[in-house]
């Protein structure tokens, strides 16, 4: 028991014991988080998944603002009962260009991570303005106001270089798009096909159906790309992961 | 403080004590309790073999997949095959069958229909509620009014394809113009007169009468001669006092001025053939069905 016994060197010297619970701790956290950079099977590289057209960040960054994940989740959990209400469990990569993710941790409304093309234009916009006229038994604030918010596209280049500079791969011709892509999205008259060709998949419509290009456009061209980029019937995902 | 090279020992208890002293008060030096240490030496040995079971140690390009071979994507999809095979029979059974003849089989409409009432929930409450009664713009599915049809088939092919969305090809599509763009005002306040006059008593007989005539030359392609509609066009029938947008004046004049334009995801691509299949029979047992 003479080894156990020097607990009493440790205890009898505050910066010896400082600097061991430090050691200890440390090596706990480089054993649990720093393989996560660099081990193959925690980057599952996915089909599909793009970074965010400019007007679809626009509303991203609304629905951080608004706080929307408070009460709604995205992040399907590999659960039976998840995956029968949501459809297919989140995959990692599907956040991958998020900063910072919207998992989120509670769900007072339910999980959004596949929302997208669920419901129309309409529905979302009559919702958002008034929850209760198409869910009565909801207890979601009202948020007309955004239909009435205007926004413009001064400030999107930066938004874009700002998410380069945490990783997220805008290349220069994006950048250089993005004022035109950010109003080509919310115009079905414009030529969008540009638009497309950068971010695949994006819905092109006047979503709150006015003239004005609104908060509300945005956040509903946000809503409707969510979990529609990767195309479960040509993609599964490795089971092993 | 006392000097460490001997022992100290409280006379009462004849315990070995820590050798701190405050005030002549000394602690005693009494061991772990035995219960104690073996409950935490069983924790560390039950952390190892569960490192060694399951996922966990990281190496240079993976991590040990521990020898049980648990996963949790496979887990969920072991947990979704193992319940769908305790209805397999009766899945199978429904996919094979011809949904016009469903009723023909009390069983298998028993469970097509409680299968269908939980799809329904989670899935089409939100625009047609809870009750299925529906809302502003979102049909009731409740009565007998149906604008695509209300056989078994023609739900299930609804359900499938959905309403004007710009996913499925086969979706059910129709776009009435908006007769903003082609009436005068006063005209098109002539056209909602005859319509209102169509199920309400209180109409002006002058206005519905010149309505009458421009309903005919511009709506009844589509709406009939009377109003009653055609289910092949999607043209609703505007004599029978049901209104999914509302059917006072104003609502009317809107209607015909702006036109409307209701979507409906294609559930085909979302939900799997089963749920399909089970959702239509709900709605088609919900008191309309033909």
């Amino acid at each position: 028991m003479a080894f156990l016994d020097k607990h009493a060197i440790l205890e009898k010297s505050p910066t010896l014991l400082l600097v061991s619970s430090l050691l200890v701790v440390s090596i706990g956290g480089i054993v649990e988080i720093a393989p996560l950079f660099w081990l193959e099977n925690t980057i599952e590289e996915v089909e599909g998944v793009r970074p965010y057209s400019p007007l679809e960040l626009t509303g991203r960054d609304i629905y951080v603002r608004e706080g929307c994940y408070l009460c709604h989740s995205q992040m399907i959990r590999p659960m039976r009962d998840e995956v029968e209400r949501y459809g297919h469990y989140s995959l990692a990569a599907e956040s991958m260009y998020d900063h910072p993710f919207q998992w989120g941790s509670k769900r007072t409304g339910p999980d959004v991570a596949r929302v997208g093309g669920r419901y129309s234009d309409a529905w979302h916009v009559e919702h958002l303005k008034d929850p209760q006229s198409v869910v009565p038994e909801s207890i979601m604030p009202k948020y007309e106001f955004l239909a009435e918010t205007r926004i413009d596209a001064s400030q999107i280049k930066a938004l874009l270089k700002t998410h380069r500079f945490v990783g997220v791969p805008y290349d220069d011709d994006m950048l250089e798009n993005a004022v035109a892509d950010f109003y080509a999205q919310a115009d079905p008259d414009s030529d969008y096909d540009d638009m497309l060709e950068r971010y695949p998949g994006a819905a092109v419509a006047n979503f709150d159906g006015q003239k004005e290009l609104t908060e509300m456009d945005a956040l509903v061209a946000y809503l409707q790309v969510l979990g529609t980029m990767v195309d479960f019937s040509t993609f599964t995902p490795d089971a092993s992961r | 403080m006392s000097d460490h090279t001997e022992k100290n020992v409280d006379e009462v208890t004849g315990v070995e004590t820590t050798g701190h002293n405050w005030d002549g008060i000394e602690e005693l030096n009494n061991p772990m309790p035995r219960w104690w240490l073996w409950t935490l030496y069983a924790t560390i040995v039950w952390g190892i073999a569960y490192t060694i079971a399951f996922p966990a140690w990281p190496l240079i390009s993976g991590a040990t997949t521990g020898v049980l071979g648990w996963s949790t994507r496979a887990d969920v999809a072991r947990d979704i095959e193992a319940h769908d095979a305790q209805n397999g029979a009766l899945v199978e059974q429904l996919l094979a069958a011809e949904m016009d003849r469903l009723p023909e089989d009390p069983e298998l409409l028993r469970y097509a229909v409680a299968r269908g009432g939980a799809v329904f929930k989670a899935q089409c409450s939100q625009c047609h509620g809870s009750g299925a009664a529906g809302f502003k713009g979102y049909p009731n599915l409740l009565d007998d009014d149906w604008l695509w049809g209300g056989s078994m088939d023609e739900i299930t092919f609804t359900v499938r394809h959905g309403i004007r969305n710009d996913i499925d090809g086969d979706a059910r599509y129709s776009a009435m113009p908006a007769f903003g763009e082609l009436l005068e005002k006063e005209q098109i306040r002539e056209v909602a007169e005859y319509v209102y006059s169509l199920s309400n008593d209180d109409a002006e007989p002058e206005l519905a009468a010149t309505g009458q005539q421009l309903f005919a030359e511009q709506c009844s392609a589509c709406h009939g001669g009377t109003g009653l509609g055609d289910r092949e066009q999607g043209a609703p029938n505007l004599a029978d006092a049901i209104w999914l947008y509302g059917g006072d004046r104003e609502t009317l004049i809107q209607t015909i001025t702006y036109s409307r334009f209701g979507i409906m995801p294609a559930w085909g691509q979302r939900l799997i053939e089963a749920d399909v299949r089970a959702v239509s029979a709900y709605v088609h047992g919900l008191g309309g069905g033909e």
